[in-house]
């Protein structure tokens, strides 16, 4: 055993042997305490046509009725539910998303049925990969939403797969882990369902679909997995009704022509879906999806943002200069919109001021005129005034004078009135081409010069 | 079997691993009780990934020479873990300066793998001019820290990301029996930021206990007057079971440990301990020394903690602080799309 003494942190451990009992095989104890401590955390995505019996199967998995609603064939589009729910088993609690698709397979184009889906899980890295890349980041409270199994529902038509179920399949094997799964399997007989399931299976991999393979590698699991690996799609039944058989309840669907048992192994697989997904390998699906659907997420995010570990000489590119260059190019962006902006903006200033310039001349010129035509009116008014009064002054005047002629005619007797009527009465007619008003005087006069 | 619940339910207190689970084998096709999910299965998954990948401790020893280091990691681990029986040397040269040298061993129990590193820091406390010399103890620390998250930026990086950081730094106390020295405090006062403390009074087995009361109510009180949290420490305690239990470690510490790996004849059995005219010292006797404490807390109770408070709480602090400081230069309005990478170390 060649000793190796290192400087800092080179990893040429040598192998030691204990002589005595150190404690450390309480390790894995410790882990899984403190796991127990956090609860776990699983995210199934179910697809498949509507009424293909998702929810139902959901309930029957994890033996609760999880309070789903049927959904009506009309949907427009393709959406996805999410519910979260809280489970508890002896003293493990797990939190469970279960994400259905609502309108998978009811519209009449269905070319864009698949994307939605595919939006949703990258929406689920996306947010994963923001939360890694935060400053202050708190991972080990983080509600890990990524989908760690995806369930897809096959129809039961004992033929081979539909186009749209390759076309989905194809577009998510790379982003999670795909379990197909036949479902309503008590529509196919046994014989039926053997081609079929070989059926699938030769077409899932001439079409190049990686489906999830359940782990080899460790012994105590790698024979079960292997087997199950082989009987792949599941073909499963689900029912949440309970009948009776002999003397216990059961899980099953009755027929007129018989009972079918969703936990007898001879009716349909689905205690071998339960097995594999829920008791044996669910650890591996989280880890899977963590560190290769995940990374490889990452990875391509990472890349189309223009950050590289190596650069075209393959040297290792340190992230500064990368970043460094971004923030230029985005500094630079920033200005030179800024700059835009601001052109614009004084270009609009100096255009709103020419306006409010033509504005004020006009309002200006106008405001001459009505002053120029307010003084013209008021000199004409003030001509008029002046003549009025003028005349209200020779009427006054002739008032008077008449007033006086009149007192004096009555104190004198008739022929004084005569005399002086002949006398006065020229001037009073000279005076009457004057007098505009008073004509009621005149008469009188006149009445009293007829009369005599 | 406990039916599965769907409202949330208080979590029944994590037990204490007086004995180990038994190990329940893996259920096969057909064995099914009705109204049993499995879900708990998921426990014994884990437990075969953490056996499946093993385990990575790196513990640094810290203390001036001749308190007995090499010695305690040897007992700790029963077998020859220190620097010394690796070294050729067989001299003992008081270096200049502070060297850090680092062994890794593959150690294995019960099918529990773990790569144990051991991280000595040989002239601590040595010179005779003693100031700044917990720089490059601190220097060593902040370049592990370093060197995971260079990895874990990196846009390829492996599927598991070998962890260097320094989990846990045991520091020793020389038995003088008064207080601190100044040299202690100002350690354990910049390191304790940074990384798990565990002080141990060295050598204990020059006090009485009486003496070894009086020196440890002495360093808890100066320990709480200089602010210094050592491990565990009061805030990270998650709840109360924990806190009381983390609160009979805190009335002990420091643990006054005696290190020995020549065994010995006692009462008819083989024990590991100290031969002295006067007697021999047990070292995994508490009633002789606190080494059994010791043990137990870093080993078999208290690891997982340690490790995860060096990564989720440390490591953060030294991810937030350089990331925050390269965007303090150029102001630059927060934008999700472009990821917060810090430079390469200058």
């Amino acid at each position: 055993m060649t000793t190796s003494d290192i400087a800092q942190g080179d990893k040429n451990a040598r192998p030691l042997s204990l002589s005595g009992h150190v404690g450390f095989d309480s390790l894995p104890h410790q882990l899984v305490n403190k796991s127990t401590c956090q609860g776990f955390c699983f995210n199934i995505l179910c697809i498949g046509e509507t009424g293909i019996g998702k929810s139902t199967l959901m309930d029957t998995l994890f033996n609760t009725n999880f309070e789903n609603f049927e959904s009506s064939h009309f949907e427009p589009k393709v959406k996805l539910r999410a519910q979260t729910y809280d489970l508890q088993e002896s003293n493990v609690r797990l939190k469970l998303t279960i994400v259905n698709t609502v309108g998978f397979g009811d519209q009449m184009n269905k070319q864009e049925s698949y994307q939605h889906v595919v939006d949703y899980i990258d929406t689920q890295f996306e947010s994963y990969l923001q939360e890694e890349l935060k400053i202050k980041r708190s991972l080990h409270n983080y509600h890990d939403s990524r989908i760690h199994a995806c369930l897809y529902f096959i129809a039961p038509s004992g033929h081979s797969l539909k186009s749209l179920d390759l076309v989905t399949m194809k577009k998510l094997d790379s982003k999670v882990n795909i379990i197909p799964v036949i479902a309503k399997a008590d529509t196919i007989s046994k014989s039926e369902l053997h081609k079929f399931k070989i059926k699938i299976m030769s077409e899932l991999v001439s079409n190049g679909v990686q489906i999830y393979q359940f782990p080899t590698d460790d012994e105590t699991v790698s024979k079960i997995n292997t087997a199950m690996n082989g009987i792949l799609p599941f073909a499963v039944v689900g029912s949440s009704e309970e009948v009776k058989i002999g003397n216990k309840m059961v899980k099953a669907r009755q027929y007129p022509w018989g009972v079918v048992q969703v936990e007898n192994e001879n009716h349909c697989d689905f205690v071998k879906l339960r097995e594999m997904l829920i008791c044996v390998n669910m650890e591996d699906l989280r880890e899977q999806t963590h560190t290769r659907h995940y990374e490889l997420y990452r990875r391509c995010k990472l890349e189309e943002m223009g950050f590289t570990d190596t650069n075209p000489e393959s040297k290792p590119v340190s992230l500064q200069e990368t970043y460094e260059a971004k923030r230029h190019e985005f500094l630079g962006d920033l200005q030179r919109r800024e700059e835009e902006m601001r052109q614009m903006f004084v270009q609009r200033v100096k255009e709103k001021e020419t306006e409010l310039k033509e504005a004020e001349r006009e309002l200006q010129g106008k405001f001459e005129q009505l002053k120029r035509l307010h003084s013209e009116e008021k000199s004409k008014l003030d001509e008029k005034r002046r003549s009025l009064e003028d005349e209200i002054n020779t009427f006054s005047k002739k008032k008077a004078a008449t007033e006086l002629l009149q007192g004096q005619s009555f104190n004198t007797n008739a022929n004084l009135k005569k005399d002086k009527d002949r006398k006065k009465s020229p001037e009073m007619e000279a005076k009457d081409v004057n007098l505009t008003c008073d004509e009621a005087t005149n008469q009188n006069h006149n009445c009293c010069f007829r009369n005599l | 079997m406990s039916e599965v619940a769907v409202p949330e339910m208080m979590m029944p207190p994590p037990a204490m691993p007086a004995a180990f689970q038994v190990e329940k084998p893996v259920p096969g096709p057909g064995m099914g009780d009705f109204s049993y999910v499995g879900i708990d299965a998921i426990l014994e998954q884990m437990r075969r990934k953490a056996m499946k990948q093993g385990f990575e401790l790196n513990i640094m020893v810290v203390g001036q020479s001749g308190l007995g280091k090499s010695t305690l990691m040897n007992t700790l681990f029963k077998s020859k873990v220190s620097r010394k029986s690796v070294q050729a040397t067989s001299q003992e040269k008081i270096p200049k300066t502070i060297d850090i040298k680092s062994v890794s061993h593959d150690i294995e129990e019960k099918g529990v793998r773990m790569k144990l590193t051991v991280i000595d820091t040989p002239g601590f406390g040595d010179q005779i001019n003693n100031e700044n010399c917990w720089q490059p103890i601190m220097k060593f620390i902040n370049a592990q820290y370093e060197q995971y998250l260079q990895e874990e930026i990196n846009i390829n990086r492996k599927k598991r990301i070998p962890d260097s950081r320094v989990h846990c730094c045991i520091y020793f106390i020389p038995p003088t029996g008064h207080c601190l020295r100044p040299l202690d405090v100002e350690f354990m006062r910049r390191l304790s930021k940074v990384v798990n403390i565990v002080p141990v009074i060295a050598k204990a087995d020059t006090l009485t206990l009486e003496e070894r009361d009086f020196f440890k109510q002495k360093i808890r009180e100066e320990l709480r007057a200089n602010g210094i949290d050592v491990y565990p420490q009061k805030e990270f305690d998650e709840d109360a079971e924990d806190r009381m239990i983390n609160d009979k470690i805190r009335e002990m510490i420091p643990f006054a440990v005696v290190g020995s790996d020549q065994e010995y004849q006692v009462n008819g059995r083989r024990l590991l301990g100290r031969k002295t005219k006067w007697g021999t010292i047990e070292v995994e006797n508490i009633a002789h020394c606190e080494f059994a404490y010791l043990r137990d807390l870093l080993i078999r109770t208290h690891m997982e903690n340690i490790k995860d408070i060096t990564s989720s709480i440390h490591y953060e602090v030294y991810r937030v602080r350089r990331l925050n400081e390269n965007n303090t230069a150029i102001p630059c309005p927060p934008c999700p799309m472009i990821p917060h990478f810090p430079l390469k170390p200058l």
